[in-house]
């Protein structure tokens, strides 16, 4: 996957990157364009950014649900895989509206995203917010008081909050330690400071800490993008045509900020003298990409730091001494997809 | 309280078609025994079509529907496939323990349905240690378990057939001990006359009510038995591929596969013959009877008696496995150490004491403890 980035332009790229970890989509196409973005200073429009904000959490979703069915599953109960396929497909089916793609999506774009959202599509994600909130209390009530499965995960896979910092742990993995870090209080990008939510986290380290900074961090996913939609600025959903027709050319519908796009990326987009590195909250931890440029199409190199690959190597210390089902409960929790570990 | 005879009423038949009753009774012996294996073949691919169905609707699937009147000939098509398909046995496997492994599981689980009554005379022999009889045969299953998983040559195989041994082993002592209070309070070990004894009242004079603690625990040492969620962990599919079935294909798996099914059937119908109330209505029948001024020896009453006594083992039987199933698809799995842990240290001390408290309840209240 790095390889193949150093003979291909970023437009050309993007379509490859799904594949690194193909359950949290989003978040790969969004470390994609953020790193030639940071390095050639390309201002992104804030409809853009609620829109990659909105995506980027969906996607969120979706892959922490995907987790959850198969964390149980491995723990023994088939039932709720099938009932967080039920919601993940909502999730898809409203991506499929705005992106044309179910999980390969090829939605951003340097400078924004690749094209605005459809008209009725945010009604349908407001629908869609409320009726998963429904939904993660309908698994907590399944799943959290179960004596069953508290037995199976309390205490176990414990990690300390100085072994998860020095195994370079990230994301619930880190948070559910005692670690409060998020890449999106940390780093500020897109317009996370504009939303009010709060850092979901948890002091215990055992599996069911993991789970639950997970549930919680769905719940708050939910509330993100709920606040996204009433904050989103400008575009189709405020009735573009009527707008322009009212304010004539002058208005102010066509200003940077009221666009999905700041501009047309060029199929040739130099990426410039530079290097640097970037990273992204994606679901499974801290997703980065170290990018370095020689003012050509191509990039000189195209590092790919994958969560996934970082906190498996934490299993074998956790796994010493256990009992065989404990691995799949510890394995589970940990929340690996192989497409990134092995790019 | 007699019910028909089957019998009696055949061999008299026979007699006067000029046999000797010798013969006729010798004509008669295969008869219930096919019966008797007609109806667990049946109530175990119903229990198929049960987990599939009771599965999808829990999963908010439709389930099998194309097979047959609602995906009904799944169980049969599902039989057919195993018996075509080619039997393997691995290269470095004990050809001979591999094969008797499932048969033993097999004839095991079907020999126990000798004793289990589907009415006042409908069962193939009323043997005098009934209860001891089932629980002493389903211990011979996980020889055949052990010998299934030792034979394979596969780690997995092993792992789950030492599994399933411990599991038996360890389940095995909780449930005898509630079915001792059971038989403590009748007196006896039949299984008709246990079921005799909770005849009278209708549905307050099953055994639930006198036995809620030995109740509870039978139920949950039966599903342990029968390698069930949340025990089942000779299979774990997760952590051990599928325990000591992994090698097994064709009719050496359907062997396991009926075997573990005509077990759950055979667990549900202990449950409701120990404690259920067996073939009993959940109101008293003579007393129908009495009212509808209908005499208790006109065959029609009988027939109609016997029809709603198998009626209703059948019912409670399948409410037991509606549970079963039900739980199966919404818990998680124990672990090993947490399962020997509840047999043991949990069940064992609470069967003693509730074999205690009986004993005591028996001698202080005779009649409502069958003293």
């Amino acid at each position: 996957m790095e390889k193949i980035a150093e003979n291909r332009t970023i437009i050309q790229y993007l379509p490859y990157v799904t594949r690194w970890d193909y359950l949290a989509t989003m978040f790969t196409e969004a470390i994609t364009v953020n790193a030639p973005e940071k390095l050639a200073d390309v201002p992104v429009p804030r409809r853009a950014s609620y829109i990659r904000m909105i995506m980027l959490e969906l996607s969120r979703i979706a892959s922490h649900l995907l987790w959850l069915g198969t964390f149980i599953a491995d723990i023994g109960a088939q039932t709720p895989f099938f009932y967080v396929f039920r919601e993940r497909e909502m999730i898809y089916d409203l991506f499929e509206a705005a992106t044309g793609m179910r999980m390969m999506h090829n939605y951003f774009r340097i400078g924004g995203v690749a094209a605005d959202l459809p008209y009725g599509w945010l009604d349908k994600c407001e629908d869609y917010c409320h009726y998963q909130l429904e939904k993660v209390d309908e698994y907590e009530k399944l799943i959290t008081n179960n004596p069953i499965f508290r037995k199976r995960v309390e205490g176990v896979g414990k990690i300390t909050r100085e072994e998860a910092i020095n195994w370079g742990l990230s994301g619930p993995m880190l948070r559910a330690s005692g670690v409060k870090w998020d890449l999106r209080k940390v780093d500020h990008y897109e317009l996370y400071d504009e939303l009010d939510w709060e850092l979901q986290w948890a002091t215990e380290g055992d599996c069911l800490a993991r789970y639950f900074v997970r549930v919680r961090e769905m719940r708050e996913s939910c509330k993100m993008v709920l606040q996204a939609i009433k904050q989103i600025p400008g575009g189709s959903y405020e009735n573009l045509e009527a707008q322009r027709v009212l304010g004539g050319p002058k208005s102010e519908w066509n200003s940077i900020d009221y666009q999905f796009i700041s501009k047309k990326p060029s199929p040739t987009f130099k990426v410039p003298n530079g290097e640097h590195y970037v990273r992204v909250e994606a679901p499974k931890g801290e997703l980065g990409v170290y990018l370095i440029g020689e003012n050509s199409v191509f990039p000189w190199r195209w590092k790919i730091r994958p969560p996934g690959f970082i906190n498996l190597q934490v299993l074998p210390q956790l796994v010493r001494g256990m009992k065989i089902a404990d691995i799949m409960a510890i394995l589970g929790s940990v929340d690996i997809i192989m497409g990134e570990v092995d790019r | 309280m007699n019910g028909i005879d089957l019998q009696q009423s055949f061999v008299e038949l026979l007699a006067g078609l000029g046999l000797t009753p010798a013969v006729a009774r010798a004509l008669w012996m295969p008869l219930p025994m096919l019966l008797v294996i007609l109806v667990v073949t049946v109530g175990a691919l119903a229990s198929t079509w049960l987990e599939r169905k009771i599965s999808a609707a829990a999963q908010q699937r439709i389930g099998p529907e194309y097979a047959g009147p609602f995906g009904l000939a799944i169980p049969a098509a599902d039989v057919v496939k195993l018996l075509i398909k080619q039997t393997t046995i691995p290269a470095q496997s004990d050809p001979l323990l591999f094969v008797i492994g499932p048969v033993i599981v097999f004839i095991s689980v079907f020999l126990s349905f000798l004793v289990i009554p589907f009415g006042q005379n409908l069962v193939i022999s009323d043997v005098g240690t009934g209860v001891f009889l089932v629980i002493a045969i389903s211990s011979i299953a996980p020889i055949g378990l052990l010998m299934a998983g030792y034979s394979s040559n596969n780690k997995y195989s092993l792992l789950g057939g030492l599994r399933a041994a411990a599991q038996s082993i360890s389940y095995e002592i909780p449930l005898a001990l509630a079915a001792l209070a059971v038989v403590m309070m009748s007196n006896n070990l039949s299984t008709i006359d246990i079921v005799n004894q909770q005849a009278g009242l209708g549905i307050l004079s099953w055994n639930v009510w006198r036995q809620p603690i030995g109740f509870v625990i039978f139920m949950i040492a039966v599903l342990a038995e029968c390698e069930r969620i949340p025990f089942d962990l000779p299979e774990a599919e997760e952590e051990l591929v599928a325990g000591y079935q992994t090698e097994y294909s064709g009719v050496n798996f359907m062997l396991f596969y009926g075997a573990s099914y005509a077990n759950l059937f055979l667990s549900a119908l202990l449950v409701a013959i120990l404690y259920l109330g067996g073939w009993e209505l959940p109101f008293p029948i003579d007393r129908v009877a009495e009212v509808l001024r209908i005499p208790e020896s006109s065959s029609i009453w009988q027939i109609v008696a016997a029809f709603l006594g198998i009626t209703m083992i059948l019912l409670k039987a399948f409410a037991f496995i509606f549970l079963a199933i039900l739980l199966r698809w919404t818990v998680p799995r124990v672990r090993i150490d947490q399962l020997l842990d509840l047999g043991w240290k949990f069940l064992l001390p609470i069967g003693l004491g509730n074999l205690l408290i009986t004993a005591a309840l028996k001698l202080a209240f005779p009649v409502a403890f069958g003293g």
